[in-house]
């Protein structure tokens, strides 16, 4: 079976939620929309306070080229634009709405003939609802979609790998709506002129797997393309390597080499978008973890408070001591429940204090090799961490600092505990890439 | 509980990820301490209670080293990580029994060769993570350097548990240095006898170094439970059985050099060489960390025991191969570089 070299074998935690099927949650009493939940330049508020919006309204216009406009995901009126608390830890911009229930909806229309749509009209179906990449990273959908000519795509690659612990969103979206991934990828590879696409899956899903393949089956363009499972398979220079065999160079885009690769969440999104014209105002959000009374993926608003999700989870079951926005691998630690989910937000995972690791106790790096074996991108991670820690910033740029997209296999696996991530974050930030 | 009042709560924030596997650098210590109890056990069976005394000596005398020197430097306690026991135990098991029943009063060599190894080895240099030398290893050469002669005054393995009672004798290597590979045969009875025997670990040599099966089952073990890798004992024993094999052998007329005419079997088995392949060279610290790195780290040590072995004064060379190729540790992990993602073979930066 496919993969790269290196990577670990975290416990996956999928079992507390995997058989979980995705349940609307109810549209919260107010919803905090960032501005700025995108790769690129924030949109800029376009609605005032006091102003009556619709679900799909658009209160933020793209400002420039790799940008995204955000809508209202419900009807109701506009009651504060200002700095809010974010899960990334730095306040940002955000346009307040309290809903008042109606649900009321922008007219969407269905167009049964989406898949003639021209290509330059999918993306700008596309653009318009304000998809952005849902596995995390959140680079504007539709930029990706827009190659320069010199970089010709020929192969799109939707990842299904879903390699973070314990998140099972896009496994769940996998099973449930396969048909219309299907459709979603085809679209993509509609915009792009590609002829040939697959969806790379993680074997540890059989049941999606399956579902794809039999969704994919009316389909000869498209391939399922079942993978080892390996953290980090999921990262878009292993998922490019495990399925098509080309390898990334360093400071290169996937489409240097011919590929786009695309999420499962972002995928369905561009089907409901390019179909119904439904911008991207709600997604599936895995809630997880020991410290849950009741794991669930829930489909819910962008902009509902993380308080609301844990709610509506049974509240904490046990002593609680961290809440991760994402998954455990590269998610964010949040200091407050009240940050709003986001276009990017895949999971949040509730870890007890019981069996939780203390970051603060660490030894010296005993260069045991565990990290340099793991390492996906082919680094030394301990030797960077111990510049970093020394300050030689500088030396640990020449041994290709920038190369690490911290994925945390290093640090899970030192036996001396220590912070490699953090340290490699810390030279990167002392130095100009 | 509702997730407002639990919202008082604090939470804890760091950087991710946020778990964290299982191993730890007390875990691993420990585990190679346990890898060399079935040697540790032979080296008792066959040398009597004087060798669980001696390696209990130089184990007490590390911890307290290590916690008296992390005392004195004012640093966080450190002796429940095993690192110290370890170096202990692997200094005791490189000893001679000898040194108990020969003379009592050398009971003071465990002591000054733990001072050695903890202090002045791992300590001044910064601790674990920062001695460029195997701690024990040093402390071994030390002794030797300075009481040469009852460092190489072998006890005659014997069964009888309880005989306190000890006759002299020369290890295997020492016969066929100093007397010729005819004299071993006379020893042994017959081929076979001889590489049995010493598969058992029924001969003259340090406390821990004979048994070769009891060092093969604590190799396995560290092999599988992937605390070491392949690629130092391997290119180690690899090197020495192939030179040994081509430049072992004499002609038994006259004494000159016959190619390909040596007893790798009889070589592989000899000395600290098994000991030292897989306990000693695989020392993560003093080791190069690149897996390329280490095939000519163990390439290394095993020329330097064999121009020891068949050339040098000394009969055995294991201890010093290592601890020279220790110096080369940082330089062949600086030569031989890893590959980045994205760059082909060519690139190589």
């Amino acid at each position: 079976m496919p993969t790269f070299a290196g990577g670990i074998h975290p416990p996956d935690k999928k079992e507390l939620s995997e058989s979980k099927p995705i349940t609307a949650l109810k549209a919260p009493a107010r919803v905090v929309v960032l501005l700025r939940q995108h790769i690129g330049a924030p949109a800029k508020a376009c609605v005032a306070i006091g102003d009556e919006v619709k679900i799909g309204t658009v209160i933020g216009t793209p400002e420039g080229f790799v940008s995204s406009p955000v809508h209202s995901s419900v009807s109701g009126k506009v009651i504060a634009i200002g700095e809010f608390p974010t899960a990334m830890g730095r306040p940002a911009e955000a346009v307040v709405i309290e809903n008042d229930g109606k649900e009321e909806w922008v007219p969407l229309k269905d167009e049964p003939n989406f898949m003639e749509l021209p290509p330059a009209g999918i993306k700008e179906r596309i653009k318009a609802a304000g998809i952005v990449g849902m596995g995390g990273a959140a680079f504007p959908t539709a930029v990706k979609l827009s190659p320069p000519k010199e970089k010709p795509v020929d192969v799109v690659i939707l990842n299904g790998a879903e390699c973070e612990p314990y998140l099972t969103a896009d496994h769940r979206l996998m099973l449930e709506k396969s048909k219309e991934v299907v459709d979603g990828l085809r679209l993509i590879m509609r915009t792009l002129g590609v002829k040939k696409g697959f969806i790379g899956i993680e074997d540890n899903k059989p049941d999606a797997i399956e579902a794809m393949k039999k969704a994919a089956s009316a389909h000869a363009d498209v391939e399922v393309c079942p993978l080892q499972v390996k953290y980090p398979q999921g990262a878009e220079k292993m998922l490019i390597k495990a399925v098509s065999g080309r390898e990334v160079p360093p400071r290169a885009l996937p489409m240097d080499v011919g590929v786009v690769v695309q999420n499962i969440g972002t995928t369905y999104a561009v089907y409901e978008a390019v179909r119904y014209g439904k911008p991207l105002i709600e997604r599936v959000v895995t809630v997880t973890g020991e410290g849950i009374r009741e794991p669930k993926n829930l489909m819910a608003r962008i902009g509902t408070l993380v308080s609301s999700l844990i709610e509506a989870c049974g509240g904490f079951s046990n002593n609680t001591a961290k809440v991760i926005s994402g998954g455990p691998m590269m998610g964010f630690a949040i200091s407050s429940l009240d940050v709003p989910v986001t276009k990017g937000t895949s999971g949040i995972l509730v870890l007890p204090e019981e069996g939780l690791f203390h970051a603060d106790e660490y030894k010296p790096c005993i260069r045991c090799s565990r990290c340099v074996d793991i390492c996906p991108m082919g680094l030394r991670p301990g030797q960077l961490s111990v510049l970093a820690e020394k300050g030689h910033y500088e030396d640990a740029k020449a041994n290709n600092l920038f190369d690490c997209f911290e994925c945390g296999s290093c640090a899970f696996v030192c036996p001396s505990k220590r912070p490699i991530v953090q340290l490699i974050r810390l030279a990167k930030s002392m130095v100009k890439p | 509980m509702s997730a407002t009042s639990q919202q008082q709560q604090r939470l804890i924030v760091s950087v991710s990820p946020h778990i964290r596997s299982e191993v730890s650098v007390s875990r691993i210590m420990w585990t190679v301490s346990i890898s060399l109890l079935p040697a540790l056990v032979m080296g008792i069976y066959f040398f009597g209670p004087r060798a669980l005394a001696i390696t209990a000596l130089c184990i007490v005398s590390c911890v307290g080293f290590e916690y008296l020197m992390n005392k004195a430097l004012d640093k966080p306690q450190t002796i429940s990580d095993g690192s110290a026991f370890l170096t202990g135990l692997l200094l005791g098991m490189n000893l001679p029994a000898s040194i108990w029943s020969v003379n009592p009063f050398l009971l003071h060599l465990p002591v000054l060769g733990s001072l050695f190894a903890i202090v002045i080895t791992k300590a001044l240099f910064g601790g674990l993570g920062f001695n460029i030398f195997n701690p024990a290893l040093i402390g071994r050469a030390f002794l030797l350097v300075s009481w040469p002669r009852a460092m190489t005054i072998w006890i005659k393995p014997s069964a009888a548990f309880l005989g306190m009672d000890a006759q002299t004798t020369a290890t295997p290597l020492g016969i066929l240095k100093e007397e010729g590979a005819g004299k071993l045969m006379e020893v042994f009875g017959s081929k076979g006898s001889m590489y049995l025997q010493m598969f058992i670990g029924h001969r003259a040599g340090s406390i821990g170094e004979a048994s070769v099966i009891a060092l093969l089952i604590g190799g396995l073990y560290l092999l599988a439970k992937k605390y070491i890798t392949w690629h130092i004992p391997i290119s180690f024993l690899g090197t020495v059985a192939i030179v040994t094999w081509i430049f072992g052998g004499k002609d038994p007329e006259t004494g000159k050099l016959l190619l390909f005419a040596g007893d790798p079997v009889l070589h592989l088995m000899s000395g600290g060489l098994m000991l030292g392949a897989f306990f000693m060279a695989t020392d993560y610290v003093t080791g190069p960390s690149l897996r390329s790195a280490q095939i000519l780290f163990g390439i290394g040590c095993g020329l330097i025991t064999c121009l020891i072995r068949l050339i040098g004064g000394f009969p055995e060379g294991v201890m010093f191969a290592i601890l020279l190729m220790n110096c080369f540790a940082p330089l062949l992990d600086r030569y031989m570089k890893t590959r980045p993602f994205g760059t082909r073979k060519e690139a190589r930066a």
